[in-house]
């Protein structure tokens, strides 16, 4: 019962990513003097630190079928709560940083919980949560407060040469060691791969004796403690907070995650692909500007336009009618392989 | 028969009731070591009651299941796998979007330096496919490999948490001949390995193929536990529709005759008409002013050659004329447009909206074959909904009565109704009469020979072969996806059918 099937089509997503991605980078080279300077390519990474380490914690909640609306409101509460604690209340960052991101770490896990007890629509819920963080923002604040705590503005001003031809900041550092973090879960553990199976079909991963309820609600907990985190590098690189901040950013998150190949409806998609997905919003609005006559508001349109070809996209790849053929075809083959041969 | 005949797992006395069935009224069972053993019976029977009291989806009300000379009670299908009882299902519970290795041994994997190990988790997924013959790439998701290699996976997976009873739930109902063999050859070998397989099944030469042994139950109710080689097929008939023996016996030769017809009045015309893994390619002429039954035991293909007649499915070759218009288009708007209708086997499922009223789903094929733009008026609705009402006597307060609070022969009414109120030349129906009392069927089955008379044509399919007698002028007998037999007036007799459904009679000894 040899068989290979012709191409996974699960990859197909992905590498449409990477090429688009290359290719917008090629185009903008050949357009702009000084767009092939390295300092572009680490400029994506500084301006776009805190929406790479939000998305990939969206993917995983994407990956495991669920949808995560307060992450945007998170962000903008973590700047405010953290600013309020060192600036009003003069508390040490040592304090402040691991603070905030526990509390992200508790409003994940109670949305997950919710989501998985009640048997709650994860949008109902985490759209609650969203109006929930941003509401408090404007408790602790109704003003945007500066930060001017030294160890802040210390790791904000701080540059690390890159070979010689640029730098990048220290939030860059935070999102390799989260991308490589996320890389390790999702394809290396347990946790990771119940991930994948609950996105699959979540009976089946029930059937299967996987620990769902658990993994659900650790994929909320996860999802937290990345916009919280998002939200300490934000505050590092605004060296302020307020409650206006990154207003819908949860959607421009969630269009990462689709740019970047995974399915809205779970269980496919990659880590790697959401961080071309950003990088490929930040590299339109690099080109925007280096256009310089066109309102940088059309970046928004492109990406809109971008969300909607890669659901074409994935629906295509994932047509009854796609997999039906490919099906029937490998049906043919079995009854009859020298015929198959002879096409 | 294997060499070890001891018995691993027997139920004792098991009974099952769900609010207004009596599902299982104790039933014995037992399955022994090295044995495949077919677990048969019709609609209603009680098979999935079984194996769901035994996997551990439904509990008991009464009666003991031993395993292994220990009582066991699942309370799980987890429970259940790791006391050693594996299902494979019909719908295959696996995640297509993983690959084959990790369905296989998700939970399990192997392990290094703090993460899976995936060369080793592919090696191991590779070597457990090689028991039972199957080599394929194992890092590939399992969506892309067809059902057949999908069945040998969750298979895998089962046998790899050390099962001792393997049930298969109709794993052949998708599989085409070539696959089915290497699944018997697969079964065949996890037999002589010491493995008790239940084989639940409706293709009755797949159970004299490879069962050992075969349990029928009918109407939740144990007939008996028979060796295959002692049991006659017609006999397995009569055992699962409930008829005697002794009515065969007299029964003589058939012959199968093809009606006359007048060619004028040919409406439906199938040529080689056909869906891979639902209807072997057929023939099919459909007349005016006729009732065509089909027979047959659930799973030869009854239901599936009114889907793809009607546009649900998709035919994979043949074509189809329509009142002289080829079909090039097959969906069920497109059908009623052409006059056709189509009342679904399963009308809680297909049929009813639940949430709209007697009135709503009356007018709803109507008003979808005249388009959503031509919105019918109230008071036409009404019109339409009370002569229904009063013709069929469907019995409800009031037209605005919601439908889920009508009995079940009521409901079945109101989507006659529907179809009725499309004026449709033909009328497909899929068990029109299942569950609902006798008074209700024979106004059901006088309704339909009244379409005939006034011209239309009529396919009725039944499990209860008395009413399909009764009401058609023609009956295509089906057996494992293929129309067999077809028999005019003059040939319609229980027998006969009973003996075309059975299979071969002249090489079986009756």
């Amino acid at each position: 019962m040899k068989r290979t099937p012709h191409i996974d089509r699960k990859y197909l997503p992905l590498m449409v990513t990477i090429a688009l991605f290359i290719g917008l980078y090629l185009y903008g080279m050949v357009q702009y003097r000084g767009f092939s300077s390295p300092q572009v390519f680490y400029n994506l990474l500084i301006d776009n630190a805190f929406l790479i380490i939000t998305s990939i914690g969206m993917t995983f909640v994407i990956l495991a079928g669920g949808i995560d609306l307060s992450v945007g409101a998170m962000i903008a509460f973590t700047t405010v709560l953290s600013a309020y604690m060192l600036e009003n209340l003069g508390l040490s960052p040592i304090l402040v940083i691991p603070g905030v991101l526990l509390f992200g770490v508790l409003f994940g896990a109670t949305m997950g919980a919710i989501i998985h007890f009640f048997k709650v629509q994860p949008f109902i819920v985490t759209l609650a949560g969203m109006f929930f963080a941003r509401g408090m923002c404007f408790v602790i604040s109704t003003d945007a407060i500066t930060i001017s705590d030294p160890f802040y503005r210390a790791v904000a001003l701080y540059r690390i040469p890159v070979f010689g031809t640029g730098f990048i900041s220290i939030n860059v550092v935070i999102v390799l060691i989260v991308l490589l973090a996320a890389l390790y879960l999702a394809h290396l553990t347990r946790f990771g791969r119940t991930v994948y199976a609950i996105g699959g079909n979540e009976q089946s991963a029930l059937l299967m004796g996987l620990p769902v309820a658990r993994t659900k609600i650790l994929v909320y907990m996860l999802n937290g403690f990345c916009s919280a985190l998002a939200g300490v590098v934000f505050s590092i690189y605004m060296l302020s907070g307020y409650g206006l901040y990154t207003n819908g950013l949860e959607l421009e998150a969630i269009a990462s995650v689709v740019i970047g190949g995974t399915m809205l409806t779970g269980g496919v998609g990659y880590v790697i692909g959401t961080v071309f997905g950003v990088l490929i919003q930040g590299l339109i609005q690099t080109i925007i500007m280096f256009q310089g006559t066109l309102n940088s508001w059309w970046t928004k349109i492109v990406v809109g336009l971008l969300t909607l070809v890669f659901i074409g996209l994935q629906s295509a790849f994932n047509s009854p009618r796609f997999i039906r053929r490919a099906e029937a075809r490998a049906i043919r083959a079995e009854a009859d392989p020298a015929l198959e041969a002879a096409k | 028969m294997a060499q070890d005949s001891t018995t691993i797992l027997t139920m004792t006395g098991i009974s099952k009731a769900f609010p207004g069935v009596q599902a299982l009224s104790d039933v014995d069972f037992a399955l022994r070591q090295g044995e495949i053993h077919a677990l048969m019976g019709e609609n209603g029977a009680g098979k999935s009651t079984l194996i769901k009291v035994l996997t551990g989806v439904e509990r008991p009300d009464t009666g003991v299941i031993m395993l292994d000379g220990r009582e066991i009670q699942a309370k799980s299908p987890l429970q259940a796998q790791a006391q050693g009882i594996s299902t494979v299902y019909q719908e295959i519970n696996l995640c297509p979007n993983l690959s084959v290795a990790e369905n296989i041994l998700l939970g399990r994997e192997p392990r290094r330096l703090g993460g899976i190990d995936w060369h080793a988790l592919n090696k191991r997924a590779a070597e457990i496919l090689r028991r039972l013959e199957v080599e394929i790439d194992v890092s590939q998701s399992v969506g892309m490999y067809p059902v057949a290699i999908q069945q040998m996976v969750a298979i895998s997976r089962a046998l790899d948490v050390s099962a001792k009873a393997l049930i298969l739930d109709e794993p052949t109902s998708s599989l085409s001949a070539h696959e089915t063999d290497k699944l018997f050859a697969v079964m065949e070998k996890l037999k002589s390995e010491g493995l008790g397989i239940i084989f639940v099944t409706h293709f009755l030469d797949q159970v004299y193929r490879v069962t050992d042994r075969i349990t029928v139950l009918r109407n939740g109710k144990l007939v008996g536990t028979y060796p295959t080689a002692e049991l006659s097929r017609v006999e397995l008939v009569a055992h699962m529709i409930g008829r005697e023996l002794s009515d065969l016996e007299a029964v003589g030769r058939y012959k199968t005759r093809v009606v006359e017809h007048d060619h004028a009045a040919r409406v439906v015309e199938a040529r080689d008409f056909g869906r891979i893994g639902g209807m072997k390619p057929f023939d099919l002429d459909l007349y005016a002013g006729e009732v065509v039954g089909m027979a047959g035991l659930l799973g030869s293909g009854r239901t599936e050659t009114a889907n793809l007649l009607f546009g649900v499915d998709q035919p994979d070759s043949g074509n189809l004329t329509v009142e002289g218009k080829k079909v090039t288009h097959h969906a069920p708007l497109q059908s009623i447009h052409m006059g056709m209708g189509y009342c679904p086997e399963d009308r809680k499922a297909d049929g009813i909206v639940g949430d709209l009223t007697v009135r709503e789903n009356i007018i709803l094929a109507l008003q979808a074959s005249q388009g959503w733009f031509q919105y019918i008026n109230p008071a036409k609705q009404y019109a339409i909904a009370d002569k229904y009402i009063e013709l069929l006597d469907i019995s409800t307060p009031t037209a605005d009565q919601l439908i889920k609070n009508l009995s079940g022969g009521n409901q079945q009414k109101v989507i006659l109704a529907r179809w009725l109120a499309t004026e449709p030349e033909i009328l497909i129906l899929d068990e029109p009469t299942r569950g609902i009392d006798v008074g209700v069927k024979a106004e059901i089955q006088k309704l339909v020979l009244t379409l005939a008379q006034e011209g239309k044509t009529c396919v009725f399919i039944s499990s209860e072969l008395d009413e399909v007698l009764r009401t058609s002028h023609r009956v295509l007998v089906l057996r494992d996806q293929e129309i067999v037999a077809e028999l005019g007036m003059d040939d319609l007799n229980e027998q006969t059918i009973m003996q075309i459904i059975a299979g071969d009679t002249h090489d079986e000894p009756l």
